[in-house]
């Protein structure tokens, strides 16, 4: 009996052994049990799958919302250039091209017989000024005098035996370019009665011809507001 | 009675003294534990019924530790939950031993 008793005095040592030391890692490890453990597992690969998925989704947006913000501005700065150019061509600033008419104004050719007046036979300011504005009234879009380009500031005026636009003197044969529709254009000058019509009663030369294809060129002096600011 | 009872006292002392299990084998431990205590009880029912046999009872209580910590082991590596298996058999044999220990206190 002793025997058995030695023997079952070790095998309960043994698993005092046991029990103590997995009660401690249990203790341990308590929420940790491989069931449990595999479930919180599950459920929090689970949960940032879904967090992982939301992010993509969102990364997705924010990458979306860059590219149109991108090609927000570039359409905008497309848009922002357009405006420019267009400010630029209507402020004369750029050559443009385009159907529209040819003008040749030309002094009378006849000889001035003596005792007559000169400045019946010559081509004047108000002439110039007669012609531009009627090509403004038919729709031209850009004018020029001997390569001046027509502004919104350019004066046509006479300055002793001259013409001056945008200050620099114009001296006949006068070239008119002037885009615009051909047909209103060249109508509007011959009208009866028109401006054609009186400076071809003083003996003038005055043509316009049609043309397809007519560069009116820049403005290439400088535009200078010494008084003048935008309202802001 | 007292040197079995010594035993496990001591027992349980040294292993609260001793250092902690990996947690990775802490479930085989689990399964080894039921395994010890199913051995235990079915030496207590085997000594009620005077077939007390020390050395069936060691060799018993080493094997189903060992077989238990193995089975959960294996099923770990195959990836089937046998553990559940060996804590299904050894806890139903407990119950079971306790059972027949509880009539053979009530009969005496």
């Amino acid at each position: 009996m002793d025997r058995s008793r030695i023997l079952v005095a070790v095998v309960l040592f043994f698993l005092g052994v046991m029990m103590a030391v997995q009660i401690r890692s249990a203790r341990d490890i308590q929420p940790n049990s491989p069931v449990a453990r595999v479930q919180e597992l599950t459920a929090r690969l689970k949960e940032v799958r879904q967090e992982r998925d939301n992010l993509k989704d969102e990364v997705e947006d924010l990458r979306k919302k860059l590219d149109q913000i991108s090609a927000g501005t570039k359409t905008a700065d497309q848009a922002l250039r357009d405006q420019l150019e267009k400010a630029r061509v209507e402020a004369g600033l750029l050559p443009v091209t385009g159907p529209g008419v040819e003008i040749i104004l030309n002094d009378n050719p006849k000889e001035i017989q003596p005792g007559e007046d000169p400045n019946l036979y010559i081509l004047h300011e108000e002439d110039l000024l007669k012609v531009v504005n009627e090509l403004r009234a038919g729709g031209a879009e850009a004018i020029s005098i001997n390569g001046e380009r027509l502004l919104a500031t350019s004066e046509i005026r006479c300055a002793g035996n001259t013409i001056l636009v945008n200050t620099r003197k114009i001296a006949p044969p006068v070239v008119i370019l002037a885009t615009g529709d051909p047909d209103t254009l060249q109508s509007g000058l011959e009208i009866r009665g028109g401006i054609f019509q009186q400076l071809k009663f003083w003996g003038l030369v005055a043509e316009v011809r049609k043309k397809d294809n007519i560069t009116v060129p820049a403005y290439t002096g400088t535009l200078i507001f010494n008084y003048s600011r935008p309202v802001k | 009675m007292w040197l079995p009872l010594l035993g496990l006292i001591i027992g349980v002392i040294i292993g609260l003294q001793a250092p902690s299990l990996p947690q990775a084998w802490a479930q085989y431990m689990s399964v080894a534990v039921l395994a010890a205590m199913d051995s235990v009880f079915g030496g207590i029912r085997a000594g009620m019924e005077k077939k007390f046999d020390d050395i069936i009872f060691v060799t018993g209580f080493f094997s189903n530790v060992l077989l238990a910590a193995g089975l959960a082991y294996i099923g770990e590596r195959i990836g089937v939950a046998l553990y559940t298996a060996a804590i299904f058999a050894f806890g139903v044999r407990i119950f079971q031993n306790l059972a027949i220990i509880r009539r053979h206190i009530l009969k005496k």
